[in-house]
């Protein structure tokens, strides 16, 4: 019992607790840096026994405070949610390992103290709080504690261009914040409850017309979090103004929390026999216009932006096809979209620091120049366009074979846009890479004094180039990008119990009795 | 549970649509305001959730069938924080952008700006 309540607690609480000692720490980068990575570290030791003991024991769940289950907080972790709270710690870790290879973490703005450090552990809070709790208030609440982080975080150091995206973003996740809100205020006014276990016994008993306009809602709303397709305008015009390590963790990590909550919630509140219409449309749509999009762009961030948006279809395909096997596809796809989005975006940071630019016009030639930045770009580029034996691949034969085996015709036609969208991956990867890698390098430029892109680089990259610990800190970034991209590797090395591990996972989350006895009963005997 | 309050039903509909005429608006110190209205908006939709009114839901004082329902105002508390902070930062952003460009309107969207530059073959600054 001790030591669920300390397993369930402590990704969410010492992250939360350590940043307002970091903030103590601002005087000190040094001390910042070592209690930011070793935060990072604990948590990630804490969420790998987690999975080893949901794996073996079943869900763990606990009652914050101990209250009874419809009054107090609910933690609840099974295999999906403690497996994406390893990966996306994972994640976390490198980048904030790159950031402090950047060394914009701790750049102070005119005399404020940098806030980087405290606000990026309070963003792990809240992304372990969305992936752990089990009530959809709390869900809210982790949301909007991620969101926050993330609002401060993209506009730190606030140039023309970062306070244009940050109007941007933030107004669009506060739209989705408040229709999220009123969402849960419905489903409230409807059963009494909003936790998650009770709720799965309730919906179901409600007449099909309020089921079906609440699980509409909850997709709407969620789905702007989630940058679905039409509700995907305010992803790319944001994130790539972001500083490189940001971008990453926010492609990462915030879209995906926003899946997982999808999943969470569709499976459990509203379960479906057959596959879902709606979603299996939406789900062709954002793979079409993502990677559509993506290859009418001139901006390596763009491309990936786009590209990011294109593969959430993947994973709403899964959800979709309403099978075991579909939502085994969906978690192992989960698992590589978001080592795969790390990695990538952070090779394209490594990018824009040697060459101060991510317009694709103006690159070219560094696969002569940086041969390791080619191999760490190709291996994460050629894994998202599906190429066997990476973990692209993995996740999306997993996909193919459940829609061979559900055999729909509807479901068989989503099936060949995703390959069609796969293909299109390969083509718009081949597009960058030949306009980053090959090519004549460009002619030698003043470093300072161009457009845009330029000058936002320039405050980022220029003063550190000339210190002498550059070479270091340069290798500390590439370390940390090569950890993101050998994670993506080790997903692939790993694939045969890693399957079998989403398939226990994908099983698990059509269990909902198995989730209600596992909630309701810790809950009457706390 | 089910509360039919025309009255709240007609105010949150009201709020929620000067709220929404407001987000469309380019000044971000008007888009502040939609969200206010509609934060509102959102707290009445959790308050009308939890029934009718009653008195105050003390442990000892009053009973649990006559109190009012305790769980929504938690969460609409709750809210109502969040929605302040989001404001504040909205309001440092909108700050920020009068010192950088010398307004708060909300700029079009890169490529909708190129766009435009590539169909009247003219740059376009202001925005």
């Amino acid at each position: 019992m001790m030591q669920t309540v300390l397993l369930l607690s402590v990704p969410v609480v010492l992250p939360l607790l350590a940043a307002g000692v970091s903030l103590l720490l601002s005087p000190f980068p040094i001390a910042q840096r070592v209690l930011g990575t070793a935060v990072l570290a604990a948590v990630l030791v804490d969420a790998a026994v987690l999975l080893s003991l949901v794996d073996s024991s079943g869900r763990q769940v606990l009652q914050a405070g101990g209250h009874p289950v419809p009054l107090g907080i609910t933690l609840v972790a099974d295999r999906f949610s403690a497996l994406a709270l390893v990966v996306a710690v994972v994640v976390c870790l490198a980048v904030l390992l790159y950031a402090i290879g950047q060394g914009s973490a701790e750049r102070r703005i005119e005399n404020v103290p940098s806030v980087f450090h405290p606000t990026y552990l309070v963003l792990v809070a809240g992304i372990a709080l969305v992936l752990l709790t089990g009530d959809l208030f709390t869900l809210f609440v982790g949301f909007e504690v991620m969101l926050m982080a993330s609002y401060v975080l993209t506009t730190l150091g606030p140039t023309v261009e970062r306070v244009r995206a940050g109007m941007i973003y933030v107004s669009s996740s506060l739209t989705a914040t408040i229709l999220l809100l009123t969402t849960i205020g419905l489903v409230y006014a409807v059963t009494g409850t909003v936790n998650l276990a009770q709720l799965s016994e309730l919906v179901p008993q409600l007449s099909p017309g309020l089921r079906d306009f609440l699980a509409l809602l909850l997709l709407a709303v969620l789905g702007i979090k989630a940058a679905m397709v039409p509700l995907h305008w305010w992803l790319p015009d944001s994130y790539p103004a972001a500083p490189a390590p940001i971008t990453a963790v926010f492609a990462a990590l915030l879209t995906k929390v926003a899946v997982y909550a999808i999943v969470r919630t569709q499976t459990l509140l509203f379960p479906r026999e057959e596959p879902w219409t709606l979603l299996l449309v939406l789900a062709a749509v954002t793979m079409l216009v993502g990677i559509l999009g993506a290859l009418a762009q001139h901006d390596l961030n763009r491309v990936l932006s786009f590209t990011l948006v294109s593969h959430i279809g993947f994973m709403l395909f899964g959800l979709a096809m309403s099978s075991v096997l579909g939502l085994t596809g969906t978690i192992l796809y989960f698992v590589h979209h978001i080592t795969v989005q790390a990695a990538l975006f952070l090779v394209a940071g490594l990018v824009e620091q040697r060459r101060s630019t991510t317009e694709l016009s103006r690159l070219g030639g560094l696969a002569t120049a940086a041969p390791v930045l080619g191999a760490l770009f190709l291996v994460p580029a050629l894994s998202i366009s599906g190429m066997p034996p990476l973990a692209g691949f993995l996740g999306k034969l997993a996909l193919l074979q459940a829609a061979v085996a559900d055999g729909t015709a509807q479901v068989l036609a989503v099936a060949g846009i995703a390959l069609l969208t796969s293909l299109l991956t390969l083509a718009a990867m081949g597009r960058v890479w030949a306009a980053v890698f090959w090519g004549p390098p460009p002619a030698q430029r003043a470093p300072a004094g161009q457009e845009e892109d330029g000058a936002h680089e320039g405050d980022e990259a220029e003063p550190h180039r000339r210190t002498t610990t550059v070479r270091r800190a340069g290798r500390l970034r590439t370390v940390a990008a090569a950890l993101a991209v050998s994670s993506g590797l080790a997903v692939a090395a790993g694939a045969g119990p890693l399957s079998a591990f989403a398939e226990r996972a994908a099983t698990d989350l059509a269990d909902r009795a198995g989730y209600r006895t596992a909630v309701l009963d810790e809950g009457s005997n706390p | 549970m089910n509360a039919s309050n025309v009255t709240l039903a007609l105010v949150v509909g009201a709020l929620f649509a000067g709220g929404s005429y407001l987000l469309l608006q380019r000044s971000l110190l008007r888009i502040v305001l939609g969200f206010v209205l509609l934060g509102h908006a959102a707290n009445l939709v959790l308050l009308v959730a939890g029934g009718p009114a009653g008195p105050a839901p003390v442990a000892g004082e009053t009973g649990v069938p006559e109190a009012a329902d305790p769980l929504p105002q938690a969460m609409a508390i709750t809210a109502v924080v969040i929605t302040l902070a989001v404001t504040a930062l909205l309001l440092a952003l909108a700050d920020r952008s009068v010192t950088l460009r010398g307004d708060d309107d909300v700029p079009d969207a890169v490529e909708d700006a190129l766009a435009d530059r590539e169909d009247t073959g003219q740059v376009e600054e202001s925005r």
